[in-house]
């Protein structure tokens, strides 16, 4: 037992103290929302894979989820992605979220940085947010994959054993096109082409700020630069 | 024909058996102490079909490969699972794939869903067609007493999708089965072509959680192709971004296996550590999978000496850390209560299976990729190997921490003599009508790829098996006659790739 008590008083706290203060900051090499140059085409975040060698910059800001999925592609340089805020969902969900993870042929990647938040350094469950054991507990799917072929039904069921309302969630370049997979006979083109999406979080995998970050903004406990909706 | 690891050889010189041969001689050798390290389909011209087996000598780090020609009028040859297990998940592929049937085989079911590539119909009906959940022929144990629990697609926790059907007498286990296939993307077909860039993405995403070890095993492929040696400096980065990889997957996994034993402290604590060695893969690559590193030629970022000096010293500190944690976890009589004695696999078993990696090794079968067939780096720095005598959970919870204290101390030692030089040669056309092999130890284990071109120098096929492949079978057997409420520990002590398996 004082093994344990010692053990726990060298740990100390690790957890971060984003949302307040100053966002943190990433190491450099990091590579964030790209950085559009006044001539060039634009860029979709939910299809682009984020690789050091697309040609496409990037900056160290790791904000960029989106709530509407035009909202992702990117036609000039911008000092932070639109959010849209439903008013609704805040509401019914600002204090407390219930989430069941559905993994849809994702590479373990996302599944993996989605686990992490619940560790002490990013701590969901200080926000209300928790992943529950099943879809009839929960209040919405949080979806990584390319959705493949022999997981669609199993997305649909799930998805329709949450009660109402619901909100939907898809994380990472896979689940929001089909990422690097779209071409493949075996995967969708994105969670939205089956199910309505309410939170698009672009990466692959996303960083756990991203993610964070994200479910933040859709309960309202983060203000984004925003549209009303 | 023998080769080694990196090695090619020209189509036309794989040796071409009979398939009474080809039989006598996998068989012979196998039960001579060779693995099956690999056995697959290769397409021919006109419709048939050649059975390419790869055979490994780990005490003379030597690879054997043979085939056999299956005609297109018959496609079927005698099974050799009944005499030499370690062959069946791999004829059940190609009885998938390429829908020749493996006469005698006695589990033949299918593994990935999926239409095979020959365009001819199918060995099972609606394969293609049928979703997967509850379509699956179970074993089924009869009896009044005896339950069925079935579990997933979808789990309780986040984790990747896979099915287990549990066949119980009350607590007790009789008999497990997996059913996989639930990520098949189809990875392989894609990988053929020119697009080389394509190949390495894809290979970033066969496991996101083993993208280093996929990603270099893929380079090494093209690399051994295209006849480019890779810089030093590159191999040992490469080295230091894979052994972060396997750091921070064990450093997850004892987190893991404390929590379910429900000894929370060292869960929180590891899983927080898991963290600091992937915000190094982040510091190095800028992505905490390492998605973006390796490339054909070498890498894509380089480690100045001020970099290699800071990862020194946060290792270092890393290392005091894990040091104290783990012996909390260690010293923990009710957690070693909940570890010993469950899930064994004895190493008759781990032989019989050709079983890989932390799981093989603390059954006590020494083989390790990086010691047997080193390669790069491997060649000058040394790990020494991690093995485990009892072959439960705790065994395999043990070669993990044996493992992490071993590649912290290979860091340390190769971050104070980091190589000078270039990281990246360009790398020209590939070889026309070759075979081409590369084998990395992934921190599951074996990872092993095979590439084959055609006449203008494109992937004509590739072929990926992923350490997992030959392990799930472990974890059936390792739960008969336990107790159902143990499945999560033995699930977690041997934290298997659902999608490294289904490709």
């Amino acid at each position: 037992m004082l093994k344990i008590l010692m053990t726990r008083f060298k740990q100390g706290c690790r957890t971060l103290s984003f949302p307040k203060g100053k966002p943190p900051v990433l190491p450099a090499r990091y590579r964030g929302r790209p950085i559009i140059a006044a001539q060039e085409d634009s860029v979709d975040l939910g299809e682009i894979t984020f690789i050091p060698d697309s040609g496409i910059r990037h900056s160290n800001d790791f904000r960029m989820a989106v709530s509407q999925r035009e909202d992702l592609i990117l036609k000039s340089d911008v000092s932070a992605l639109a959010f849209t805020l439903n008013e609704k969902i805040t509401k019914m969900f600002g204090r407390s979220l219930k989430l069941r993870q559905v993994s849809a042929g994702g590479c373990n990647a996302c599944e993996s940085d989605i686990n992490v938040l619940n560790t002490p350094v990013f701590d969901l469950s200080r926000f209300g947010i928790q992943f529950v054991a099943s879809p009839r507990h929960a209040d919405g799917i949080v979806v990584t994959g390319p959705i493949t072929r022999n997981m669609r039904e199993a997305l649909l069921k799930t998805y329709e054993a949450v009660p109402d309302p619901k909100i939907v969630v898809a994380i990472g370049a896979c689940a929001i096109t089909g990422g690097i997979f779209a071409a493949s006979p075996e995967s969708s083109k994105g969670l939205d082409s089956i199910i309505p999406v309410d939170l698009y979080i672009p990466g692959c995998p996303p960083h756990p700020l991203t993610i964070l970050d994200g479910f933040l903004k859709l309960m309202g406990r983060i203000i984004a630069p925003r549209k009303f909706g | 024909m023998k080769l080694f690891n990196g090695g090619h050889i020209a189509f036309k010189d794989i040796p071409l058996l009979a398939e009474k041969d080809f039989r006598g001689e996998v068989l012979l050798r196998c039960h001579d102490g060779a693995r099956l390290a690999n056995f697959f389909g290769s397409p021919v011209a006109g419709g048939s079909v050649r059975l390419i087996a790869i055979l490994a000598f780990d005490e003379e780090s030597e690879l054997q490969i043979l085939s056999a020609k299956i005609p297109e009028e018959s496609p079927r040859y005698k099974s050799l699972t009944k005499e030499l297990l370690q062959a069946h998940l791999f004829e059940r592929e190609i009885a998938e794939q390429w829908a020749i049937l493996p006469e005698g085989h006695p589990w033949l079911k299918p593994i990935r869903y999926h239409a095979n590539y020959r365009g001819v119909p199918d060995l099972w009906k609606n394969i293609a067609q049928q979703t997967i959940p509850g379509s699956y022929p179970f074993y089924a144990v009869g009896g009044e007493e005896v339950h069925e629990v079935g579990v997933g697609p979808v789990h309780a926790g986040i984790i990747e999708p896979g099915h287990f059907r549990f066949q119980c007498h009350g607590e007790e286990v009789i008999h497990l089965e997996t059913q996989l296939g639930y990520q098949h993307r189809g990875i392989e077909p894609m990988m053929c072509g020119k697009d080389l860039k394509r190949g390495v993405l894809l290979s970033e995403s066969i496991a996101g959680d083993t993208s280093i070890g996929h990603s270099t095993a893929f380079c090494e492929v093209v690399e051994s192709l295209a006849g480019c040696k890779v810089p030093i400096k590159a191999q040992a980065i490469r080295a230091v971004a894979l052994e972060l990889e396997r750091l921070a997957n064990h450093v997850g996994d004892l987190g893991a296996l404390g929590m379910d034993a429900g000894f929370l402290p060292t869960s929180a604590y590891f899983g927080r550590m898991r963290g600091d060695y992937l915000n190094l893969l982040l510091e190095l690559t800028g992505n905490r999978f390492g998605k973006g590193l390796c490339r054909p030629g070498g890498v894509l970022f380089d480690m100045d000496v001020a970099m290699a000096e800071d990862f020194r010293r946060k290792l270092g500190r890393y290392k005091k850390e894990f040091e104290d944690v783990s012996d909390l976890l260690f010293t923990r009589s009710s957690v070693l209560a909940r570890f010993e004695g469950i899930g064994t696999v004895p190493l008759k078993t781990a032989k019989n299976l050709g079983l890989v990696g932390p799981v093989a090794r603390a059954s006590q079968l020494e083989h390790d990729v990086r010691i047997d067939y080193s390669s790069g780096i491997w060649q000058f720095h040394h790990v020494p190997i991690s093995l485990a005598a009892t072959g439960d959970v705790y065994a395999r919870a043990l070669v993990r921490r044996q493992e992490v204290m071993r590649s912290l101390e290979f860091l340390l030692k190769l971050l104070s003599s980091l190589p000078k030089g270039q990281i990246f040669t360009p790398s020209g056309s590939l070889k026309t009508e070759t075979l081409a092999v590369s084998l990395v130890e992934g921190w599951r284990g074996e990872i092993m790829h095979v590439g084959i071109t055609d006449s203008q120098g494109a992937l004509a096929q590739y072929k990926i098996k992923d350490p997992s492949f030959h392990n799930w079978f472990a974890l059936t057997l390792a739960m008969r006659n336990q107790e159902i409420s143990d499945f999560p520990v033995c699930n977690k002590s041997f934290n298997l790739s659902y999608c490294g398996h289904d490709l």
